[in-house]
């Protein structure tokens, strides 16, 4: 069932059209030694067999229960319209809006998304999106390395591990140093800035929940003249201060939190937001607001002087595709939650970790950076996360993201709450780390009233 | 910026529910409406809980609209939007197929699965993309697989940052510094050389469409790191003399890298690996069907030979001794990680399932018509009066001009008002006034004959009227953009008339 119309007829009357005899005759610039290579596949499916295969392979994974992973993503309430909306077939199946006369639905629902970013991040000018939050940050290292002309970036311990990494993989091969700084290092007094440093990367909540001090951060990387990143994660901003407001110079993230589906890591979708000076050097594509012949307002591509199918190797980037559907789902989600509806989300979910993590201290668990945190925070423990986590799953139960140990926690895991989180989930995860041995005692978990 | 900004229009009551004045969701916004509710969790305040040194002073002004609205807004959106699904969108180098329904169905089994919980827990979508890694791999003819970049450049990066990594570790980092594309290469290859730290030379193409054989040989030197091509190139031709190249730059040391962009036209019937390539990226939603979703997500997995297998991206999927499938990390000699997680997994268990539903016999007819069309509509397009450039028997895609006079441009605006799409224009950089069609396998004759026919009208009308076709298109929701001013005077975001 390979999707072609084409009965032997159509064959027959095509080859004689183009003027070659047989369908072989249309491949005769393969080199012989090219032919019918050995390629192993198993056999064709069709659509009941497949979906018989995909129901059992989907029964081996568990979506179901208490969960309270986190760690770059979390599973949180997407309204039904949502997907809905998102998914009509005219968004899914249309290719980039090259030619704006018949893309204004892509172009507008981009200009939208590009707004609604502006606000949550209060900074103005955001581009149509980017693949995740990881290769986001490390393109915003590459935009402040060349806007400064500088070759250092420094980084939080706190942002995400995978994104250090990615950092490191993107800064190797221009020979820029990356440099780490710990966490204790960064509140009291906040690190001092070289002037030889192209940006200060920050992320707040951090990997393990903790809220920075981004505005004296941010003041010292000024001070050096470097830029200030701050990598977020936008349901945040609901209830945080926004990286406009404590002056930082590009706000980056992963967009998941704010509706997309967890799906094994993605695809979500990565945004960049960047002060008015930098707008230039903003890497992927952007959407402006101009006018028709006629003289009526209609969305276009702009500014692709920056982009590789125009400035080729001295683009701002190699960035091509980017997670424009996914960014969509997050533009009506937004709109479909309006603040209001944000708001209370990510209220719910910080209520919901608090409430855990309260419960979790009564019961005797060791809770790191109790005094300020957002919607994740560490539990520490005295066997290995990774035993643990499998030890709950067999229990029914999805937690603990392990703690890297170059955070220096020993062992630990992060765990998070949403507004989806319940009592009786809450009830679970100490029922069960109590069995485990994690937790000890009879106690019974505080509920908020 | 904000200075720009028009008054907003389309919420007077005289104009809402005309065309032309389409608004912003923003524009449909009223205080105090919503279309979603959360689960409501009552509790402390914020302030106590974070300390109100860390909130926000002011809302974020997002729409507020009554779920009505909002499905109104959104439906109509996708109404002023070309898709495939709407009608035949031939863009050249794009491989724009029908992307099948039952895709998405299988997508949503895997949605719920959190990339961190315990493998033993996500054996399901773990297997799917292990058979993938060992399907892409067999059809590509390369080693190894690793499925995490996110799109067609990502591949890239990753690949050309593996040869890097290749040449460092024998000590030839330093006396590598060029990457060799042809001229008509996409964009992306010479923009992801520079980003991993290489000069880039371009080698002409010859007068037969493929790369200058003379010209490439000349251009190689023991400096050279990587040549990166696409075959079938960017003209539909094959690359005859493939195997002299790849032998050519591999006996001066240099890595070859294979984009996979073009491979819909070979697709089960010849594989980069047997070329010589030693890397190759593939577009997921090019050959494999993922849907493009009007310019992304993407995926871009990568394939390599035995010896840059080390070098590969990390997390790895492994295959455990109790038969099941896991995920390992960091290892010292990997490029590093690209980006978060895995990859783009809802894409992957698509690509997945188009596989399982063709099989090899099918991802061969799939192939064979691809090109089949591809030269199907050479013939005709010829026939209407364009100039098909190096005419010849092409693969899956061909470059056609109009006559001397006439601008590419014009017909495609002129193509809209017909209710179809144009082909890619003005690209491959070589060919002026370029027209580069890919049909795809999945349009049947009769839309062929049909997009053909308006082809010969649009060219007979411009002709007969250059004034008239400079006009359009008229049918559209909206017409020709003063993209200049757009540029001159971005306007990037929406801000009410208030702030």
């Amino acid at each position: 069932m390979p999707y072609v119309p084409h009965s032997d007829d159509d064959v027959r009357r095509a080859l004689e059209a183009i003027g070659v005899d047989s369908l072989e005759a249309l491949f005769a610039d393969l080199p012989e030694a090219l032919r019918d290579p050995p390629i192993e596949l198993p056999e064709a499916l069709d659509e009941v067999a497949l979906l018989g295969r995909v129901r059992a392979l989907a029964a081996r994974d568990q979506t179901s229960g208490p969960d309270f992973l986190g760690g770059g993503m979390r599973r949180h309430f997407i309204p039904t319209v949502t997907p809905h909306l998102a998914f009509q077939s005219e968004f899914v199946t249309a290719y980039t809006p090259y030619q704006p006369e018949v893309s204004q639905g892509v172009l507008q629902a981009t200009f939208e998304y590009q707004s609604m970013m502006c606000e949550l991040t209060g900074l103005p000018a955001s581009n149509a999106s980017m693949y995740d939050g990881a290769s986001s940050v490390a393109e915003a290292a590459l935009l402040a390395v060349r806007q400064t002309r500088r070759e250092r970036v420094l980084v939080s311990r706190g942002v995400h591990p995978e994104t250090i990494e990615v950092l490191q993989t993107y800064l190797w091969p221009l020979g820029i140093e990356l440099e780490t700084i710990e966490l204790e290092r960064l509140t009291t007094p906040v690190p001092e800035v070289g002037g030889d440093v192209a940006c200060l990367i920050v992320q707040t909540p951090s990997f393990v929940g903790t809220l920075e001090p981004m505005a004296a951060l941010t003041e010292a990387a000024h001070a050096a003249g470097a830029l200030m990143v701050a990598t977020v994660d936008p349901l945040s901003l609901a209830v945080l201060a926004s990286p406009g407001e404590y002056g930082a110079d590009i706000a980056v993230g992963d967009g998941q939190t704010i509706g997309n589906p967890v799906a094994f890591g993605g695809p979500s979708f990565g945004f960049m937001v960047v002060s008015e000076p930098l707008l230039r050097q903003l890497p992927g594509r952007l959407v402006g607001q101009t006018t028709d012949v006629d003289g009526r307002r209609a969305f276009v591509l702009t500014l692709q002087a920056r982009e590789q199918h125009i400035r080729r190797s001295k683009a701002k980037s190699n960035i091509c595709s980017n997670h424009q559907l996914t960014a969509l789902m997050a533009t009506i989600n937004l709109a479909a939650l309006g603040p209001e509806g944000l708001r209370e989300m990510a209220e719910g979910s910080v209520r919901r970790a608090h409430q855990l993590a309260d419960a979790l201290r009564a019961a005797g668990g060791e809770v790191l950076h109790a005094e300020r945190f957002f919607n994740e925070f560490v539990l520490r423990l005295e066997r290995e996360p990774h035993t643990l986590r499998r030890q709950l799953s067999e229990r029914g139960v999805r937690a603990g993201v392990s703690v890297p140990d170059a955070f220096g926690l020993g062992h630990a895991v992060v765990l998070s709450a949403t507004e989806l989180t319940s009592d009786a989930d809450i009830e679970a995860l100490l029922v069960a780390l109590r069995e485990l041995g994690v937790l000890e005692g009879e106690s019974q978990p505080e509920v908020y009233s | 910026m904000s200075a720009a900004t028009p008054a907003p229009r389309g919420v007077d009551a005289a104009d809402s529910f005309r065309d032309d004045s389409f608004p912003l969701i923003f524009e449909r916004s009223s205080p105090g409406r919503r279309a979603a509710r959360p689960p409501l969790v009552p509790g402390a305040s914020m302030a106590a809980l974070l300390g109100d040194e860390h909130l926000r002073s002011e809302a974020p002004r997002l729409p507020e609209v009554a779920e009505l609205d909002l499905v109104r807004h959104y439906t109509t959106l996708a109404h002023r939007q070309f898709s495939i699904d709407g009608n035949v969108y031939p863009l050249g180098s794009c491989t724009m197929k029908y992307n099948p329904k039952l895709h998405e169905a299988v997508a949503g089994y895997f949605q719920d699965v959190h990339p961190y919980q315990d493998e033993a827990s996500a054996q399901g979508v773990l297997t799917v993309l292990a058979e993938l890694q060992q399907d892409l791999a067999t059809i590509t003819g390369m080693d190894a697989v690793s499925l995490q970049p996110a799109a067609g450049a990502h591949g890239e990066l990753a690949g050309i940052l593996m040869i890097r990594a290749y040449h460092e570790a024998r000590g030839e980092g330093e006396q590598r510094r060029v990457v060799i594309c042809p001229d008509g290469a996409h964009g992306t290859n010479p923009a992801t050389a520079s980003m991993a730290g290489y000069d880039v030379v371009e080698v002409p193409t010859g007068p037969d469409g493929e790369v200058d054989l003379a010209a490439f040989e000349e251009a190689l030197n023991p400096q050279v790191a990587a040549v990166m091509l696409t075959n079938p190139n960017t003209l539909g031709i094959f690359e005859t003399r493939i195997l002299a190249i790849s032998e050519a730059a591999h006996a001066v040391g240099a890595q070859l890298y294979y984009d996979g962009a073009n491979l819909n036209a070979i697709v089960g019937l010849a594989r980069p690996g047997d070329m010589g390539f030693d890397v190759v990226h593939l577009n997921l939603h090019k050959t494999f069907t993922t849907p493009h979703g009007g310019g992304g997500p993407g995926t871009g997995p990568v394939g390599v030979k035995a010896h840059l297998a080390p070098y590969l991206p990390t997390p790895l999927l492994v295959q455990r001794e109790d038969g099941s499938v896991g995920i390992e990390g960091p290892r010292p000699t990997a490029i590093g990680r690209l980006r978060s997680f895995y990859g783009n997994v809802g894409n992957l268990v698509r690509a997945w399932a188009y596989i399982r539903t063709l099989g090899l016999e099918g991802l061969r007819r799939v192939a064979m018509m691809a090109v089949l069309n591809a030269n199907y509509l050479r013939v005709r397009m010829r026939e209407a009066g364009y100039t098909i450039a190096f005419d010849r028997v092409n693969m899956h895609e061909f470059v056609a001009q109009p006559p001397e006079g006439i601008r590419t441009l014009d017909l495609a605006k002129m193509l809209l008002d017909y209710g179809v799409h144009p082909m890619t224009v003005y690209f491959p950089l070589v060919v002026r006034e370029a027209m580069m069609v890919e049909p795809t396998e999945t349009e049947s004759l009769e839309t062929l004959d049909a997009y053909a026919a308006v082809l010969g009208q649009v060219l007979r009308d411009a002709q007969a009227d250059p004034e008239a076709a400079r006009a359009a298109p008229h049918s559209t929701p909206v017409r020709r953009l003063d993209e200049t001013g757009a540029a001159r005077r971005p306007v990037l975001r929406y801000q009410p008339p208030s702030g």
